[in-house]
């Protein structure tokens, strides 16, 4: 079992009106083996969160910790947290001109592995996954998520989540934007890849809907950088029917 | 990332803005030569351009002035059409005094019973192909020298001929090349640029009847070279031309490669790839002439930009003249910017005069590498240098690939790392 412990984390941006802090002393810890659904109202930090433990350089950590089975995150670049196994879906994947799909999941799978996957089990793998959430063959030879609809790139990023089969997972609200169909295909995947190899994984979610496919263990309600309350899967049935209000009026 | 592309086909079509006949932007057209000559004219006439420069008026392509004479065109002032981009500060004076240094030494290396000529400049090839339609090019055919000929004969197979064309002067000097592919011969020529030279060029292209051409024109300057080459061909019935433009080196290099049909049934297909480094002036102006009915061309033109005023040209002159029904054509030029204070322009013109064609199209895209990217890329696990490699080689094989000399693609490759190895430092 891994964990993956996030500990009074203080996150802020430089704007152009200065400093501005955003995550004021998050405290969170996910297993593997684990699905914990985090919801919050808008620009009350989430996509933060899951970026800053990517390690995107626009968010300043200043004070806190992640750690990884004891190791300090904060101290790896990104590309090292990747290879350490942390994913993150991205609420807007980036389109990448000039690499095609093709080319970019060998060199990221060879990144992560270290080493090359052997060529005819992995054309095989990439093949069968691409089936299974339903995108087109053809995808391969465009360029990463160039020209994609919003709700193929969302199924581009769980297409990788499976390929790399990460420790621990961040979906920043993956089902968004995504149709009725679509959101059952891809939550299957993310449940096949939970059921493949041992993950951890962080569910960000505006909507009880997907959670009906991906049962959490824990559902965290996060307000004004912070998580306000935690409960089991009942608490995401009770935000739906009240919304946040009781969170954001302070007493 | 801005993206425009118009593909059309079928019926009639016109695309642009209105031009009046007889006027440019400047006024009145800068020579009445060759009126009679040019089928393309007046009201019928569009021009179409995008980017930076979107929205100028423009003659039609097909209405410039071309002649052996340079009395008739005038001095630049760097408003012209073709030469508004530019930097004529920076052409070493091949646009002003006739440029009387020796040309660089050419060196033939290919296959046997290949042989360069050096012919004077009233030999029967000289002239079989081209014209100049600009006063550098003029220029440069009145004051060459000799010529250098190579003849790929008639029904040979698969010859190679690499002519390394070494300068070691920064006087200005006149080039002339003519290369001509004998009825059914198939070959690859490769015109390899290196060492430094201000030099004007004029490659004729004779492409026969049923003959096989691969034209490689690499440019693989020293820092310091100035390079203007009129690089025309004339593509006969059923006949088929790659030209292939490789730009890395100099501080200003402007080609124009043309290809004009001389019968029915001929192919053209005219790419390009450059990068250009901080500083330096990357300029391609094409123009693919369908004055022949049923012809195919297709372009595609790649550039990469890296470092402050590294700036690149790129326009594609499609004309479709009203015998050119059953006309198939497609051009495209795609831009990476890989750095802040580099510059891209891009203008693709397709004038189209008849709607008989099978289809006409085309598209420019100018991408930015930016950090968004490769923070993507790096959070799947792959490293900021091989990020920066992945993007740039996977947007420039497309064209090294379609090259098809397997020694010039692996040298194309090691030249696009050192060119990435230089950002990292
Ligand atoms: N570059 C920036 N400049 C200014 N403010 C920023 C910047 N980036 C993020 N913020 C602010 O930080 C706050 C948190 O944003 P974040 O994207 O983490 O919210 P979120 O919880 O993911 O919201 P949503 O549910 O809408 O996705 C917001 O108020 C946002 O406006
Ligand atoms: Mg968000």
């Amino acid at each position: 079992m891994s964990t993956l412990e996030i500990k009074d984390l203080h996150v802020s941006i430089d704007t152009e009106q200065g400093t501005k802090e955003i995550l004021k002393g998050v405290t969170l810890t996910i297993n593997t083996g684990e699905t914990h659904a985090i919801m919050g109202p808008n620009g009350s930090g989430k996509s933060t969160l899951a970026s800053t433990i990517a390690g995107h350089p626009r968010y300043n950590v200043t004070s806190g910790s992640i750690l990884l089975d004891g190791e300090d995150v904060l101290e790896m670049s990104v590309d090292e947290r990747a290879r350490a196994g942390l994913f993150l879906a991205m609420q807007y994947p980036v389109e990448v001109p000039g690499v095609t799909m093709t080319n970019f999941l060998r060199t990221a799978k060879t990144a992560i592995d270290g080493e090359a996957p052997s060529l005819r089990h992995w054309t095989k793998d990439v093949k069968a996954a691409m089936a299974n959430l339903k995108i087109d063959a053809d995808f391969a030879n465009r360029n990463v998520n160039e020209g994609f609809s919003g709700g193929e790139k969302k199924r581009v990023e769980i297409l990788q989540l499976e390929l790399f089969k990460p420790r621990f997972a961040v979906l920043d609200e993956t089902d968004s934007g995504l149709d009725v169909d679509a959101l059952k295909v891809v939550s299957e995947g993310v449940n096949r890849a939970s059921e493949n190899h041992e993950m951890g994984t962080m569910l960000i979610t505006h909507y009880t809907r997907i959670l009906r496919y991906i049962t959490p263990d824990f559902v965290h309600v996060f307000v004004d950088g912070r998580v306000a309350e935690q409960g089991g899967p009942e608490l995401a049935e009770q935000l739906e029917e009240e919304g946040y209000d009781r969170f954001t009026v302070k007493a | 990332m801005t993206d425009t592309a118009t593909t059309l086909s079928g019926e009639k079509a016109r695309i642009g803005s209105p031009s009046i006949a007889g006027f440019t932007e400047e006024g009145e057209n800068l020579s009445p030569l060759n009126e009679d000559a040019s089928p393309l004219g007046g009201d019928a006439s569009k021009a179409h351009s995008h980017g930076a420069a979107a929205g100028i008026p423009q003659a039609s392509r097909g209405e410039r002035p071309t002649s052996y004479d340079l009395a008739d065109f005038p001095a630049l002032t760097g408003r012209e059409e073709d030469w508004r981009f530019t930097p004529l500060k920076r052409l070493g004076g091949l646009h002003k005094a006739a440029p009387s240094a020796d040309a660089p030494a050419v060196a033939l290396a290919g296959s046997e019973g290949l042989a360069l000529e050096t012919v004077a400049m009233d030999d029967a090839r000289v002239g079989s192909a081209g014209v100049p339609d600009d006063r550098v090019s003029a220029n440069a055919w009145n004051a060459a020298k000799e010529a250098t000929v190579l003849s790929i004969p008639a029904g040979a197979e698969g010859a190679e001929a690499i002519l390394t064309i070494k300068g070691d002067s920064s006087e200005a000097a006149a080039q002339h090349v003519v290369i001509v592919a004998e009825p059914n011969s198939s070959s690859v020529v490769v015109l390899d640029h290196v060492g430094t030279a201000v030099l004007a060029q004029n490659v004729e292209v004779d492409v026969k009847e049923g003959a096989k051409l691969t034209l490689v024109s690499l440019q693989a300057w020293q820092n310091d070279a100035i390079h203007t080459s009129a690089q025309q061909a004339k593509v006969g019935k059923d006949a088929y031309y790659k030209h292939v433009a490789v730009t890395f080196g100099g501080d200003l290099v402007r080609l124009t490669p043309s290809a004009r049909f001389d019968g029915p049934g001929a192919e053209a297909e005219m790419y390009g790839l450059y990068f250009a480094d901080a500083g330096q002036h990357l300029e391609h102006r094409l123009l693919v002439d369908h004055n022949q009915p049923r012809c195919k061309s297709n372009v595609l033109y790649k550039g990469a930009l890296q470092g402050k005023d590294a700036h690149t040209v790129w326009v594609g002159d499609v004309l479709i003249r009203k015998n050119a029904e059953g006309t198939d054509s497609y051009e495209a030029n795609r831009n990476l910017v890989l750095t802040d204070g580099a510059r891209a322009d891009s203008v693709p013109n397709l004038e189209i005069e008849t709607g008989q064609i099978e289809g006409a199209g085309h598209a420019s895209t100018t991408g930015r590498f930016d950090d968004e990217h490769l923070f993507y890329l790096m959070a799947r696990g792959i490293d900021e240098k091989t990020a920066r490699r992945l993007v740039v080689r996977g947007f420039l094989n497309e064209i090294i690939q379609k090259i098809g000399v397997a020694d010039l693609e692996d040298r194309l490759n090691e030249t696009v790392e050192a060119e990435l190895a230089a950002t990292e430092n």
